[in-house]
């Protein structure tokens, strides 16, 4: 079937499907939703904007029956909508996409999507119309698999199959595109007006403006809680949808003029099994970066992100292959030793991986500059000089905390992310690797980051950025490969590289391409 | 030496006995650390049903309602677990183990006016000309109820998870209940749920050890059978089938070390003592070197964040 062949129903334009009316919900100490209202035709793909602690989430969780409201109403087809839970939302026809995958890996995809329905059939009758369904939309899905074999793209198609299955009215979509290579996106969004042509409205959550401007129809911008403006996208730029979401005017990082030097991390063959049943072995990895040089690495989550940064560390020793610094093979050393040879890391994970969540800033900051900035002192600790290495943190990376004695879990996100990454910085490194530099951080503090990164790498440094943000890599990159399923594509730079090359250098469709016709 | 004196039919009927309370609890425990929580109050709660179980069969003379009983103290001692775990999130591992010393300390107090007493005789099951046959008789078709009851509790656990709709919940509960939680389950209420099925198990297995396996009321009677069904759940990877053959494995070589003892093998009394536990887990272990598929969110705390 082709995504021109059916047209369904035509769109009846003056009919109101879902309208929300002045909806509030307040946390201890902070406002989530503040008198907030739009309303959505049935058939029309609908954009709520805004950053990170916008009020998106909240909102949504409300239409979805997770959250209650404080005080404001909706109503579903004319008629008062008050859902008390996610089961009274899907049998009124709401079904919900999920920004972190609501999926259980150890469950096969039949399972999973059983889950998601109130009166599953038999489990052979419903692998049959998972199979149809699947036909249908171009999403191709073998229902016996389990679920922690699949692929982020794949992992996606059981979500939204889950929730085609029950033929929604409203379908919401919580940032779909954030783990789906460009071409995979490229399929979602047909897919998406596919059910947009026979009536499904949409709700669209994303901060991607390049997105929203392609699909939808109409926008809804929050910011801080409150509605900002409705618009259509069509007709603004980019640059004043992001502004409108921001509240200000955006300034974006500048790189010095500088030029790159001899080789400083050479990495060679590098093989490395996983250590967990799902998580993804290295295979054959080889690049350099040479002083100067901020080397992007993409790819879907999941595909050795993770566990090349932990190769490069040293939490993990690799199976075969070197990884040299300057010529010393390094790749038998400990993190500790190799900080000694400043190779420093900023992992993904910030509370738990980056940060112990329970210590204080001070107590972080010594965790890992003890060695380069000499915070011990025969195995006892030097608490004042811990102290002022922390506080040198906090004030050169503009870290908004009331003091350096306060639990890394306080911080925010964007943050505690400009503490980890300012506390590898502040260290001189000459190696410095960062897993999702500004994931989750709000886009002032982004592009505080993005700049310091470029900075370090003026200085001489070789910077690795592994970022599954594209616009990121391209911005701040000098040479740009990729991940996909442990391997990494050979470094090109970034000069001159088109979407569609990005795309391909990440996987492209993950078997998709058989049934995009 | 005298192995002429191990009579195979009245070892093997022996096993079926010795298998059951450890057999009982263990799938009790299963069906609970498949929903995620990990209860390590299994000794108490056995030791709770077997003194429970003891004395309300000596007071009312009917070893049924002592099991019945048994059953009801320890899912109600489950519950108190489950709530201080669900609903106050204590730390489930420290929550299990001051169950377990809870309950030895309250089964001893309660049990003090029990030390000399005899309970009422379980009547076994008479299944006619089955009973009657020549050694399977006497092996398979002379038990008392709790035994079969143990077995089909068994089968039908296993069927609830692998088929029931209200199984795969449970799994996935056990598996990702902040998503669980998003698609609307009641991850807390079905915990609850699974947490007394296996208070009432672990309570049933004290009671058959009171009173049919030893047919009397000491302190501390359980004498680890409790954890051995913990380490039977692990080792055995959360498969119902593997727990059968952990269980009957563990209460089979219990009986034949005994028997190896009074026969006067030339072999350590202690080697022999410790054999029951070294030889399943080793069973176990190199039968699922494979497969450690622990529920994904076994033992970790859920708050709902709505």
């Amino acid at each position: 079937m082709t995504k021109d062949g059916t047209e369904g129903e035509p769109k009846v334009p003056d009919q109101t499907l879902l309208s929300v009316n002045g909806l509030t919900k307040a946390y201890p100490g902070v406002v989530a939703n503040n008198n907030v209202s739009f309303s959505i035709k049935p058939g029309e793909v609908h954009a709520l904007l805004g950053e990170n602690g916008a009020g998106k989430s909240t909102l949504v969780k409300m239409i979805y029956g997770l959250v209650r409201p404080d005080s404001g109403d909706m109503a579903l087809n004319g008629a008062p909508y008050t859902p008390s839970e996610p089961r009274a939302a899907r049998a009124s026809g709401v079904a919900m996409v999920f920004q972190h995958f609501s999926l259980f890996d150890a469950l096969s995809v039949a399972e999973n999507i059983a889950l998601g329905m109130e009166n599953p059939p038999k489990q052979n009758v419903l692998s049959a119309q998972i199979r149809e369904v699947s036909e249908t939309y171009g999403l191709p899905l073998d229902p016996e698999r389990l679920v922690g074999e699949l692929s982020a793209g794949e992992r996606q198609r059981v979500e939204i199959i889950r929730c085609l299955l029950q033929n929604p009215k409203i379908l919401i979509m919580d940032e779909p595109t954030s783990v789906l290579t460009p071409q995979e996106v490229e399929i979602l969004f047909e897919t998406l007006r596919k059910l947009s042509a026979e009536g499904t409205a949409i709700l669209y959550i994303s901060h991607k403006l390049d997105e929203i401007r392609a699909l939808c129809d109409s926008a809804t911008i929050l910011r801080l809680g409150e509605v900002v403006d409705i618009c259509n996208p069509h007709e603004k730029t980019a640059r004043e949808l992001a502004e409108m979401m921001v509240g200000q005017t955006l300034h974006t990082p500048s790189r010095k003029p500088h030029k790159q030097e001899g080789v400083v991390l050479q990495v060679s063959d590098l093989s490395m099994r996983s250590a967990t049943a799902f998580g993804t072995s290295l295979k054959d990895i080889s690049f350099s970066v040479h002083a100067g040089e901020v080397l992007g690495i993409g790819g879907v989550a999941g595909n050795g992100q993770d566990e090349l940064l932990a190769a490069i560390s040293g939490e993990t020793s690799p199976d075969a292959g070197t990884v040299t610094v300057h010529g010393t093979p390094v790749q038998h050393l400990g993190p500790n030793q190799r900080r000694k040879l400043a190779i420093l890391t900023a992992p993904e994970e910030r509370l738990g991986h980056a940060a112990a969540p329970d210590m204080s800033l001070i107590e972080n900051a010594l965790m890992t500059g003890a060695i380069r900035e000499n915070l011990t002192n025969r195995g006892f600790l030097k608490w004042g000089a811990a102290k002022t290495f922390a506080e040198k943190i906090i004030a050169n990376f503009d870290v908004r905390t009331p003091s350096p004695n306060n639990a890394a879990r306080a911080l925010s996100g964007g943050n505690l992310q400009k503490f980890v990454v300012g506390r590898e910085i502040l260290q001189r490194p000459d190696v410095l690797v960062v897993n999702q530099p500004t994931w989750g951080v709000d886009a002032a503090a982004a592009a505080d980051i993005r700049q310091a990164l470029l900075d370090l790498a003026a200085q001489g440094s070789a910077v690795i950025a592994i970022s599954q943000d594209l616009d990121e890599l391209m911005e701040i990159s000098d040479n740009f490969s990729a991940l996909n399923e442990g391997r990494l594509t050979a470094p090109r730079s970034v000069q001159g590289l088109t979407v569609d090359e990005i795309g391909l250098m990440m996987g492209g469709a993950h078997g998709m391409e058989a049934a995009h016709v | 030496m005298d192995l002429s004196a191990i009579n195979p039919a009245a070892l093997l009927a022996s096993l079926m006995v010795a298998a059951t309370p450890i057999l009982l609890a263990a799938i009790g425990e299963m069906v609970v650390e498949k929903s995620g929580v990990l209860n390590l109050g299994v000794e108490g709660m056995m030791i709770t049903g077997a003194v429970t179980g003891f004395a309300v069969a000596v007071e009312t003379q009917s070893p049924f309602f002592g099991f019945v009983a048994a059953a009801a103290a320890s899912a109600v001692l489950s519950l108190v677990f489950g709530f201080l775990t669900l609903k106050l999130l204590s730390n489930q591992v420290a929550t299990g183990l001051a169950l377990t010393l809870f309950g030895l300390g309250l089964s001893a107090l309660i049990g003090q006016a029990y030390a000399e007493q005899r309970p009422p005789s379980t009547a076994r099951l008479d299944l006619g000309f089955l009973s009657d046959l020549p050694f399977f008789g006497r092996v398979l078709f002379s038990h008392d109820p709790i035994v079969y009851l143990s077995l089909a509790l068994l089968v039908a656990v296993w069927a609830f998870l692998k088929f029931a709709r209200l199984g795969l919940v449970l799994r996935a509960v056990g598996e990702n209940h902040d998503a669980a939680h998003a698609l609307g389950y009641k991850v807390v209420r079905i915990r609850m749920i699974a947490i007394a099925f296996g208070g009432a198990c672990a309570g049933l297995g004290g009671a058959h050890l009171s009173l049919v396996r030893v047919a009397q009321w000491t302190d501390g009677m359980t004498a680890g059978a409790g954890w051995i069904a913990l380490a039977i759940v692990v080792f055995a990877s959360w498969k119902a089938q593997r727990v059968l053959l952990g269980a009957y494995l563990f209460g089979g070589i219990s009986v034949l070390q005994l028997n190896l003892q009074v026969a006067g093998i030339p072999v350590p009394v202690e080697y022999l003592s410790m054999s029951p536990y070294i030889i399943t887990i080793l069973v176990l272990v190199l039968i699922s070197r494979s497969s450690t598929a622990a529920p994904a969110s076994l033992g970790k705390p859920f708050f709902a964040t709505s």
